[in-house]
Formats: structure tokens, sequence, C-alpha cells
């Protein structure tokens, strides 16, 4: 569905992704687990060419996207709840999800409105609230709902359990299984590499801009290696 | 009492006027974090483009005055939008990731530029314009004085309000409006939910232009006169009304522009008339020391 060939990508002059190959097919839960700085968020944010891959190619479903401009790789059929969630914070909770359904014509809007009110009660509660004043938790459901309004076949997802207490960790897991269950795959970038590993069919991990280690979900939690550097001391 | 009433007046019709133009500088301010410098050149492109409206109308017999306001408006508002439009295509968005300062410069070169460019094809001498709507009524008389309401005074209050309330409702309510502030908070998240983020930019340099537009064939009618140096003075006064009121905030541009309106009629009525600019500018650097933000702009305090 989204396969990343040999993406180089820079920020002037430092090179952050020296060319990383990822493939992820249709249904499929993908994480991308890796440190600090290593570039997840760089990858995700490649897939809408910002920054552009300065070489390599980016396909969704077979089509190059590489120099396709955000907006219209957004009406393909991909979303994202980028790093720091990006809530539009002088936008009521309400006019965030009108936001997020721009991409489509429209015509479903109250039906995809429902569902996220469904996934996330808390938001609904919270419709006529500004972006900026929700909590942490209720910021990263925002920047979820925002994404699924668009209808994506596929969901890019950058740390969503970021800065969250553990149980709305476990409830925001459960949540993406939920939305992988209805049919939107899901490509997750996380530090919190237990559970994701746990969640995802496969993982990849990075290390300073390269895939170092790729496999199922399975195989890289019983990695020592993954096992010494991302899962020991406190995860 | 009356000669307070009958400034008020005064100083209501020309923060109207002020306050159109200010939009144009907030609206763009917010969404690009520019101050267009040639915005006021654009009023003034407006005003030339009503009063030569106004000229050709009238060679052709027609005299119908709704109608020939109905052309006039329209004219200088389509003129000033493709103004507004090839201006930012031309001179800003090469220099969108360029330095803050070279889009400035690069405002103020064209604003030169479209002062030059009208006065060498209109002329430097003044153009002088028949008062299209003339008459008025009388509110009240005391102390020998009478307060006048002229037709005109109503046109422009009336018709700058309709505007308001049209334009809070495009920029709260609908579609363009999101986009608009989306851009404005986020342009980067704005484009991933799929906002096209140069053509919002156009349609705000658009609007903007269009009200300008309005304002400069309001100063048309209302003092007769126009020539290629009246985009910078009402430049600079709406800009400072866009700063006074806050700069982002479109209900602080017209109460900017209102404030400054009544500043100035009511400085020219009770003191000296050559020190209403001084009065203007010092009321705007008292505000600024005691709220940098302006009187509507608040530091918005967000959750991170």
């Amino acid at each position: 569905m989204l396969k990343i060939e040999g993406v180089h990508t820079f920020y002037g002059k430092i090179e952050a992704l020296k060319g990383v190959d990822v493939n992820i097919n249709a249904g499929e839960i993908v994480t991308l687990i890796g440190a600090n700085g290593a570039g997840k968020s760089t990858l995700l944010m490649t897939v809408f060419g910002k920054p552009q891959a300065r070489s390599g190619r980016v396909l969704f479903e077979g089509q190059d996207i590489t120099r396709v401009p955000a907006h219209e790789i957004v009406r393909l059929g991909i979303a994202q709840s980028p790093e720091g969630r990006r809530i539009f914070a002088r936008m009521t909770v309400y006019e965030n999800l009108q936001m997020g359904c721009l991409p489509t014509d429209g015509s479903h809007f109250e039906d995809d409105v429902r569902m996220v009110f469904d996934l996330f009660p808390r938001l609904e509660e919270r419709r006529n609230q500004r972006g900026g004043t929700l909590s942490g938790g209720e910021q990263q459901m925002l920047a979820i709902g925002r994404a699924l309004m668009s209808r994506p076949r596929l969901l890019l997802l950058d740390e969503p359990s970021l800065g969250l207490a553990p149980l709305v960790v476990r409830q925001i897991f459960e949540i993406i299984k939920k939305i992988n269950e209805a049919g939107v795959t899901v490509f997750l970038v996380e530090q919190n590499a237990f559970h994701a590993l746990k969640l995802a069919h496969r993982g990849y991990v990075m290390v300073n801009g390269n895939i170092t280690l790729s496999g199922t979900g399975r195989e890289l939690l019983d990695n020592p290696e993954i096992r010494a550097a991302y899962l020991e001391g406190g995860h | 009492m009356a000669y307070f009433i009958q400034q008020l007046i005064n100083g209501l019709t020309l923060g109207a006027i002020y306050g159109l133009i200010a939009i144009g500088y907030t609206m763009v301010y917010g969404i690009i974090g520019m101050i267009n410098f040639a915005h006021g050149e654009i009023y003034m492109i407006g005003a030339f483009v009503s009063v030569v409206t106004y000229l050709i109308l009238s060679a052709l017999g027609l005299g119908y005055v709704p109608l020939v306001l109905l052309v006039m408006l329209m004219t200088s508002m389509l003129f000033t939008s493709v103004y507004g439009w090839s201006i930012e295509r031309v001179a800003y968005r090469p220099l969108r990731g360029a330095p803050k300062l070279a889009a400035l410069i690069s405002a103020i070169g064209m604003s030169i530029a479209l002062q030059n460019y009208v006065q060498l094809t209109q002329g430097a001498r003044v153009k002088a314009l028949a008062p299209v709507i003339s008459g008025g009524i009388t509110l009240m008389e005391s102390d020998g004085f009478t307060v006048h309401l002229s037709y005109l005074q109503m046109f422009i209050c009336v018709l700058t309000v309709v505007l308001m309330v049209g334009f809070s409702f495009l920029i709260d309510k609908t579609s363009l409006g999101r986009q608009q502030r989306a851009c404005e908070q986020d342009r980067t998240m704005a484009s991933l939910v799929g906002v096209n983020v140069d053509r919002t930019i156009s349609m705000t340099f658009v609007m903007g232009a269009a009200l300008a537009a309005v304002a400069g064939m309001m100063v048309t009618l209302y003092y007769g006169v126009v020539d290629f140096y009246i985009g910078f003075v009402a430049g600079m006064k709406a800009f400072t009304a866009a700063v006074l009121g806050g700069i982002g905030s479109l209900p602080g541009a017209m109460l900017g522009g209102v404030l400054i309106g009544l500043i100035e009629a009511f400085w020219s009525a009770y003191f000296t008339i050559e020190y209403k600019d001084v009065a203007a500018f010092s009321i705007l650097v008292l505000v600024l020391i005691f709220r940098p933000t302006g009187l509507l702009g608040k530091p918005e305090i967000e959750k991170v």
C-alpha cells in the first residue's frame, strides 16, 4: 500500500534519513520504533513532502507521490496525526473536526463526527471548547479524530502515547486497534516500544536515519538487542 | 453638545473607512506574519478606479445614483482584487521562505512602484469628483449649531456595518474562513488536512483588497478628490488602527479604525487641526506601552 524506497531527506545540510526502505501492506498495523532524533517523525513528514525526499521514492498504491503537494496527498487517502499533535488551538473541537473533513465532499460529515465521538466520548463533552485548552490526552484524541475525518485508508500516527498517563495510553492503543479492525491501515511511530510492538503486525527499528532491523512484532519483542535498547528500564 | 455629536458623526464615518483598510493589514499579518505596505496603494487604486468608472458612467449618460454606486463598487473591487492577487504572486510568494525583512522591503518597493505607476498613468494632479450623493438630514439644533447627518455619511456607516457582519460570518462560519484561520494558526498542519495554503493566502489578499476598494470609493465620494499619494497617509493610519486594535484581530482592526477616526475628529474640533496626526499616533504609543498586544489582541495561553 505504502512503499518507501531508498528515501534520503535533508534538513539543510543535515541528512536526517539515509536511504530508508519501508513497506506497508493494506490492513496492517506497522510500527516504527527508535530513539529520540532517529528520524521517525521526519519519515512520516516526508510521506507528505514536508520536507520532500531529496532522492528515493514514496509510492502510495503504486502512484509516485514523492513530489505531490501535501494537500493533494491527503485526498488520495492518507491522513496524519503528526508529532506534537498540532491541534488548531484557537478553533473549537468541532471546528478541528470540520477541518479534518476538508478532503471529503462533506456528505458524510455528520456520520463521521458521530463515529469520532463514539470512539472518543470525551471529545463530545468538549465539542465547543477551544483546542488549546484541552489536556494532552484530549488533544491526542482530537488529533486522531481529525485525521479520521478525512476517511483515510492509511493512517500515520506519530507518538500518540507521548506525555500521556499509562491508563490513557492503554485506551489510545485499544482505539488504534479498533480503527485498524475497521479496515484502516496504520503506520505507528512510537517510542513506547513495548506497547507498539505488542499491537503491531510488523515493526521497523530506526537508528540515526537508517532502518537497522525489521520483523514481526513478536520477533522484535523477543530480540535481545531490542530488549536491551528499547524495552528494559521502565517500559 | 451639538458640536460634540457632529464630531462624533464625522469621526465615526472616518473611522469606518480606516477600519475597512485596517482589516486588510490585519488579515495579511495574521496569515503570513508580514505587513503588506502596498495595501495603502491598493486602496488608492480602488479610489482611482471608482473615479474613472464614475466618469465613464456619466459620459455614457447614466445618472441613476444607486446603479452608479453599485457599478463603481463592483468595478473597483474587481480591479483591486486583481491587483491584490498579483502583488502577492509577484512580490511576496517568491519570498515566502526568505527572512521576514526581505518580504517587508519587497512590500515597500511594491508600494513605491504602484504610486509611481498611478502617477505616470493618471497624472500627478488631484482628480476631483462632483458630489454623487448630496443632501442629508438635520438631527438637532442647539446653541445656534445644527447637527447634520448627510446621506453619504449614512451610506458609509451602513455599508461598513453590512460588510463587517458579512465578513465576520465568512471568517467564523464558512469553510473558507476556517481554512484561513487554520493557515493562520499552523500552516504546515493546514496543508496536512488538505488546505491549499497558497490559494488560501491568495484569497486573503483578494478579500483585503476588495475591502480596501470599498474604502477607496467611500473616500472618493466623501472628499471628492483623489491623488496618487492618498494611499500612503491612509495606509499609515489604517496600519496604526490595526496595531492599536491588536494586529491579527478583525474586531480589533475595526475598533482601532473607529478610535483613530474619533481621535482625529475630536482633536481637530477642539484643539489644532495641524496636530491631529500627532494626537492619533501619540495615543498609539500610549496604548502600546500599556498593552503591547493592542486593545483586543490577547496573547493566547495554550497548554502544551
